[in-house]
Parts: structure tokens; sequence; C-alpha cells
């Protein structure tokens, strides 16, 4: 079991993503630097939170056309586990692997902070192993975290119970307390809370660590 | 090969609230400037571009504009286009 751990430049979670995924999980890992297109020996891939391409023209829009990209998008279509996180989320919209966008928190403020959640696993393949309504607390850290869709492709969400993670106390004002979406079949998952950073009690819980143990499942 | 400039305005669609412009909207009341309704925060993107001809200069922008330098799900774009002769607008 390999996963791959995308790197674009302004990427700033990589290193805590591999120390969580190797460190407390001991998986192997590789980095994927963003002019990479083999994902071969790859069993999931994991799109880490930072600031790729300095967020220059919106938050993952340079990221979207990166070369690796191509090939997660085909490693995706074709079943294949995708995590993205914070700005990884960000990205997975960009190229539309899921829909709607985040924007500007609502009050514009950098949030760095526990925040509770509930998980609507559904047939999402990272939260397996979650009960369905169950209360966790994962950091978030982001100022673009705001989810934003139309009224319709939200009920459409809803419906299909592909809205898998929700803020308890929404910080950012996301429609709908979104907090973390999956696609259709239920292989990608794009969430703005940090997993990775709660992996061991001593940053401040583990409530991550299942999520990202689903890959071993 | 004619060259072309073209001037792209990016701004959140109207649906879409813009905290960045309500801040902005509050320190302007706090300069003393009073009666704005509105105040939208975008972006102006300026490209100069070689192409055989105008449709597919336009062509081109339009592409640009609608799948790189905004994002439609949450932004509006808007595009002036000029041709332009040793960088002089016609």
């Amino acid at each position: 079991m390999t996963v791959g751990i995308v790197v674009f430049p302004g990427s700033n979670c990589d290193r805590d993503v591999r120390w969580a995924l190797e460190g407390c999980l001991h998986l192997s890992t590789r980095f994927l630097w963003h002019e990479e297109r083999d994902l071969g020996g790859i069993d999931a891939v994991v799109l880490p939170g930072g600031f790729s391409y300095g967020d220059y023209l919106r938050c993952g829009a340079i990221a979207r056309f990166a070369p690796v990209l191509e090939a997660v998008r085909d490693f995706a279509h074709g079943g294949g586990p995708v995590l993205g996180i914070c700005n990884g989320f960000q990205v997975l919209t960009e190229m539309g692997l899921l829909p709607g966008a985040l924007t500007r928190n609502q009050k514009l403020h950098f949030l760095c902070e526990p925040a509770p959640l509930e998980v609507r696993p559904g047939t999402c393949q990272w939260l397996k192993s979650y009960g369905e309504g169950e209360a966790i607390n994962l950091p978030i850290a982001h100022g673009e975290g705001r989810y934003q869709c139309d009224a319709d492709e939200l009920q459409q969400l809803e419906g299909e119970g592909r809205v898998v993670l929700r803020y308890g106390q929404n910080p950012n004002g996301s429609v709908g307390d979104v907090a973390g979406l999956t696609n259709q079949a239920g292989n990608v998952l794009g969430l703005m809370p940090h997993p990775e950073r709660a992996c061991d009690p001593a940053t401040g819980g583990t409530d991550g660590l299942r999520l990202l143990a689903s890959v071993l499942a | 090969m004619p060259l072309f400039s073209a001037h792209v305005q990016v701004s959140l669609r109207s649906s879409v609230l813009d905290p960045a412009g309500e801040a902005t909207r509050a320190a302007a009341a706090r300069l003393g400037v009073d009666g704005i309704k509105t105040l939208r925060i975008g972006k102006s993107i300026h490209v100069e571009l070689e192409a055989p001809d105008r449709a597919t200069a336009q062509a081109q922008i339009e592409l640009l504009s609608d799948r790189l330098l905004a994002n439609p799900v949450i932004e509006d774009w808007s595009l002036e286009l000029a041709e332009t002769h040793g960088g002089q607008q016609a």
C-alpha cells in the first residue's frame, strides 16, 4: 500500500500528511511532484493543504492545470481513492471532480481552531469507519473555506448523501454547513478540516486517524 | 500577425457574498464617504494576444476567461477587445 502525496509549489501540509501516514499508520508514501505523470504503484492519492502556486488568481486555479492532475483525474475516474484536504479540496472543485467552489470566509479572518463536525459517511470510502451522525473534532486552518454552490445544487447534493461532513458551528459561512463533500462514486473526498493534524494525542486528538486509515481496509 | 489587447473584468456573481467588498464599504463610511449602497471587488486582467484575425482573438480570450480567469460557479466576466498597432490602442 503506497499513498501518493501531491506536492505543488506552495504546498505546506505535504510533510504533515507524510508524518501522519508513515509515522502514525506505518504506510508507505511517495511524493508526487506537480510535473509528474506516472502514478504507477500508487494505491491512493492525497492533495494536501497549503497555497499551491501562491493561490494566484484563485485558490487551486493554477494547480488545476498541473500535469500530475491529469493523471489524478484518470486515477479518480478509474475508482482510485483521492483525498483533498483544505487547498486540496479547493483544487478538486477547480478541476471539477467535486462541484461548487470555496470562497473567502464570511468574516474575512483566517480561522485556525478546532471544529466540531458531524459525519454522514454514506458511501464515502474515506469515511467508512465512522458511524452515521458521529460527532468528531478536527482542526481547521483556512482563509477561503466558505463553500458555495447554488440552492438547487445543494439540494441535489444533500439528496444524494454527498454532504458527508458538516460543521457543528458553521465557522465560515459555508452554505448548508458543508465541511466536506464526496463524489457520486464515493472514492473522492474533499474537506476543509485537516485530518492529518488529528492523528496523535500530542497534536490535539486522533479523530483524523480513521479517515486516513480507511485506505488500508 | 495582428496584435490584440483585451481587458477582462472578473466579478463575483451577485448572488455570492463579497465579504472583502463589505469590509471596504464599512471603511468608506468611516472615511466619511456616505451613501454607498454597493461595493463589490473584482479583478481586471489585461491580455495582449497575437491572432490572425479578430474573431480568433475573441474566441481565444473567451476560452481563457471562461476556463481560467473566472470560475463560472462563483464569478461573471466581461471582455473588451481591441486591435492594437505598435503598442498603441487602435
